[in-house]
């Protein structure tokens, strides 16, 4: 395949008006010794039906995207509705730059803005920026706006939250010089209080919990609302957005800064990304705040029209004064997001979260009722929880048998968690599939 | 008075879209399962049927201007064509649907994508090793930049500061200050290029890495690369490539080759993948097989035909996201790279550098040009002549094209170049289309002639005009 247009005929026009006669000559401002000659070593050209071929045996060897699964842990198998993706798609949006024209780019603010107040909705929160890459660079982010506020360079985790989230925060604080202290998780996979409140020390800006947190437990969010409160932290939350539609919004309990990922409001899995990170914060906290924020004005006729604004904080502008070195924000994904959000409305979305949360009840109930062998280890849940499985790795084998994923070995972040599975649930499981995996687990 | 609508104002009390029915399992007290203290009282989204939604997105849609509407020859931003089948083969379900913690042997298509494509980068830019990881260029800065910072001090050296040229991209001087260096900007030289003999005396102990753009953001090649690597190395510093303009080089000239230790790339610039109107981008970094160590991991991995994700690089800066990269972007890059091939990866470059002159001879007689030369695949030109002629600016220029039916190019950066417009018009346009771009620059000088106003004014041909950014920055509503 070629996507240039330009016959040989035109070429030789072209070089002509130039006063050329070959391409290289073009090239020749590029000196000797760091000129590439021969050929670049990369397969043959395809043509489109190749591609297609090739394209398709490689998605083809992905027998997991097909399995029943009950994989979550930061990534979620929610139903994408048709709409969703076929409203997002449209190449006015997809093949667009950053609306840095903003006369010509009002359909990706509005999306934007929009985007922005939904979200402000579900978490409570003042002010939502444009998106950035993922939920944990959205939580690195407002860790370093976090140490900027509290002009401190220490942060406390709950060692609930995402591990590969606090990895991503322990690179952001190496960049910048700050520390990380990680609190435990008690038996019950909630944060452990008491290690907090050691840790929250007059070094410390910011305090981050997880709801639900990374094992599915709602956490006692009033403990996490007294420490920072006690201790004057900024409190940072990290939320499941799909959880919102059931749980409060994290500014009803003083959250400073909420962040998370995004992908479950209309995003495919797509074996990690692209997803989108969502970064909320009170009011006081705008001129701070990382990335892009579309903001409402008027036209010269007095219209209403949107514009990214508050760009002073920005780098293109800033330079190396920014708050963030961050350039893009996460447009397509948001705008999938955004659409989600609408076209489900509260009681939608609240069906998405309400479905989700009762096959994960069903799930727990089941093996409380009958489970030998199979144990429940969390109890405040919302679409996710951990438990304990005698001899799992054989049963994960059999539970791939029969084209089921079963959920995480928590072993693959935490290698003392031994037996130990972590099993998700959206509105997409049926009770058939749910009957199954507990049938391979051995509850009766 | 009516502007640009909001899905709030279509929405209608107990109107509703998407539902769905009995759950199928036993009903749950959630006060009982969640704890009534924790429970939300109210939802406030918008309450609109599907029809509501289609249409109101679809009228979004049409103030909307991309690519596939028509010419964008923004600077520094590679506006290509996004080929249609790379959308259709990254929606495949096999990609779309496949969970990232799935084990590596159900998804061993994805792994091996993934390996070839740091492989094909890593041949393109003359590097040792890639990783996918970062999800943006500057999201790449980030991760080059503390590869370079953990090395240095690994080798027991206090480098604080990072130099970048006074014509970089603002990303440069924010990432080199994320990553806890004091920055120190080089002025260019009279030819719109790195002063080396500036650069020397800029380089010493203290110094950890020069950030630079080759070509530059002129659209310039730093024809003294190798000696400015020099510079760099003798010193014990590094030498970091920022991709922005990689689209200039492809097959003729690699960073590798050039002394680069650490580059970044802009799949969404470089290799086709669409900008989304504002993002996902995918920002992979190559290095120097003496930096491996410190990619982020995972990386993809390969041994006897299995691929999988290594965590064993023992010197690792960490993770700088969750899962492994923005894997969709990288589908559609693959798709582009196996589409065109080693030939047509340099035709693609060599038509884009034929593009940038051909346009610049075109219009360069309306501007000032501040460097002169051949150009490759980007040139900037000055409108202060304009703006001492006539009273116009760049701006208005730029908003005067949007009636013109072309999105407008880059303006005022780089920051060197008073009232700057930086053209790249990239590979996939015709000689048809740059020749109409250039009478309309022609039409539109002969307009600022004769009638100023009306660029002043522009546009005039859209659903809204000329917007006040002040009030927007003034009043802060940033939700509705």
């Amino acid at each position: 395949m070629r996507y240039v247009p330009h016959t040989p005929g035109q070429v030789a026009e072209m070089l002509a008006f130039l006063g050329l006669s070959a391409v290289d000559e073009l090239f020749a401002v590029i000196p000797e010794e760091v000129r590439f000659k021969g050929e670049l070593s990369l397969p043959p050209a395809l043509d489109e039906v190749e591609l297609r071929r090739e394209l398709e045996a490689l998605a083809g060897a992905n027998p997991g995207s097909g399995y029943v699964s009950f994989l979550g842990a930061g990534a979620y198998d929610h139903y994408v509705p048709a709409a969703v993706r076929a409203l997002a798609s449209r190449p006015e949006f997809l093949t667009a730059y950053t609306p840095y024209q903003p006369e010509r780019s009002q359909g990706t603010l509005a999306a934007i803005f929009e985007y922005q107040t939904m979200i402000a909705r579900l978490t409570g929160m003042d002010v939502v920026n444009a998106s950035v890459y993922d939920g944990a660079s959205a939580l690195a982010e407002a860790v370093l706006m976090a140490f900027d506020l509290k002009r401190k360079k220490k942060v406390v985790v709950s060692g609930a939250v995402h591990p590969e989230y606090v990895e991503t925060v322990k690179t952001y604080c190496y960049g910048v010089g700050g520390e990380v202290s990680l609190v435990p998780y008690t038996p019950g996979y909630e944060t452990d209080w008491g290690a907090a409140e050691k840790a929250a020390d007059g070094e410390a800006a910011a305090l981050v919990v997880s709801v639900p947190n990374f094992f599915g437990v709602v956490e006692d969010v009033r403990r996490a609302q007294e420490l920072a409160r006690e201790k004057g932290l900024l409190l940072v939350v990290v939320a499941n957005p799909i959880s919102l539609a059931l749980l409060k919004p994290p500014a009803a309990y003083g959250a400073d800064l909420v962040v998370g990922e995004g992908q479950p409001l209309g995003n495919a899995l797509s074996f990690g990304g692209p997803y989108l990170g969502f970064l909320g914060a009170r009011a006081a906290y705008v001129r701070r705040m990382p990335g892009r924020l579309v903001g409402e004005t008027v036209d010269a006729l007095g219209r209403r029209a949107f514009v990214l604004t508050l760009q002073a904080r920005e780098q293109h502008i800033r330079r190396e004064k920014a708050t963030s070195n961050i350039c893009s924000n996460q447009a397509q994904n948001a705008l999938l997001a955004a659409v989600y959000l609408a076209y489900l409305g509260p009681r939608g979305l609240r069906d998405v979260a309400y479905h989700s949360h009762t096959r994960a009840r069903y799930f727990l109930t089941r093996i409380d009722e009958a489970g030998r062998g199979v144990r429940v280890l969390c109890r405040r849940i919302f679409n996710e929880l951990v438990v304990e499985v005698e001899g799992l790795e054989e049963k994960y084998q059999q539970a791939l048998e029969r084209k089921i994923l079963p959920g995480l070995k928590l072993e693959r972040f935490f290698p003392a968690e031994k037996n130990r599975l972590l099993v998700a649930f959206t509105e997409k499981r049926t009770r058939g599939e749910i009957d199954a995996l507990l049938e391979v687990l051995g509850v009766k | 008075m009516k502007g640009t609508p909001l899905i709030f104002e279509r929405s209608c009390p107990g109107r509703e879209g998407f539902r769905l029915g009995d759950p199928g399992v036993p009903e749950v007290d959630l006060g009982a399962t969640l704890g009534r203290d924790f429970l939300r009282s109210e939802l406030d989204l918008p309450e609109v049927s599907e029809v509501d939604v289609v249409r109101h997105y679809t009228a979004l849609a049409r103030m909307n201007f991309g690519v596939d509407d028509g010419f964008y020859p923004l600077g520094s931003c590679t506006m290509k064509y996004n080929p249609k089948i790379n959308e259709e083969v990254a929606a495949l379900p096999g990609f779309a649907n496949l969970h990232p913690y799935v084990p590596e042997e159900l998804a061993q298509g994805i792994l091996k994508l993934l390996y070839e494509l740091q492989a094909y980068l890593a041949e393109i830019t003359g590097m040792d090793f890639v990783t996918l990881q970062p999800a943006a260029g500057a999201h790449g800065e980030l991760t080059g930049m503390l590869i370079i910072k953990k090395y240095l001090e690994d080798r027991g050296e206090k480098r604080t500061r990072v130099i970048v040229p006074d014509s970089a991209h603002g990303t440069n001087p924010a990432t080199a200050k994320e990553c806890g260096f004091e920055v120190v900007e080089v002025k260019s030289n009279p030819d719109g290029l790195v002063d080396v003999e500036k650069l020397k005396e800029a380089v010493d102990e203290k110094t950890a890495a020069l950030m630079l753009t080759n070509p530059n953001t002129l659209g310039l090649f730093e024809r003294r690369i190798r000696e400015i690597a020099a510079v760099l190395h003798e010193r014990g510093a590094l030498l970091y490539y920022d991709g922005a303009n990689l689209n200039a080089i492809m097959g003729r000239s690699r960073p590798g080759d050039m002394g680069f230790d650490v580059v970044h790339l802009n799949l969404h610039k470089t290799f086709s993948t669409p900008h989304g109107s504002g993002g996902p981008g995918s920002g992979p970094v190559g290095v120097k097989a003496f930096l491996r160590d410190y990619l982020p991991v995972p990386v993809v991995d390969e041994k006897d035909g299995r691929y999988f994700l290594n965590y064993r690089l023992p010197r690792s800066i960490g993770r700088v996201r969750a899962f492994y990269g923005n894997v969709g972007v990288a589908i559609k890059a693959y798709a582009y790279i196996r589409a065109l091939g080693a030939k047509g990866l340099r035709e693609a470059s060599e038509m884009a550098v034929l593009n940038a002159n051909y346009l610049k001879k075109l219009v360069e007689d309306l501007f000032v040009v501040p460097y002169r030369g051949p150009c490759m695949h980007e040139f900037v030109v000055s409108a202060k002549n304009w703006k001492q002629n006539y009273g116009v600016r760049a701006a208005d220029i730029a908003k005067r094209l949007l009636d013109y039916g072309y999105h407008p190019p880059t303006m005022y950066f780089p920051l060197i170049v008073e009232e700057a417009l930086m053209i790249e018009p990239t590979e996939t346009e015709s000689k048809e289309t740059l020749d109409a771009f250039a009478q309309a620059l022609l039409d539109i000088h002969e307009e600022a002639r004769t009638r100023p106003e009306l660029l002043k004014e522009a546009p005039l041909s859209l659903p809204v005009r000329r917007l006040d950014e002040v009030k927007a920055a003034r009043d802060m509503k940033l939700k509705w």
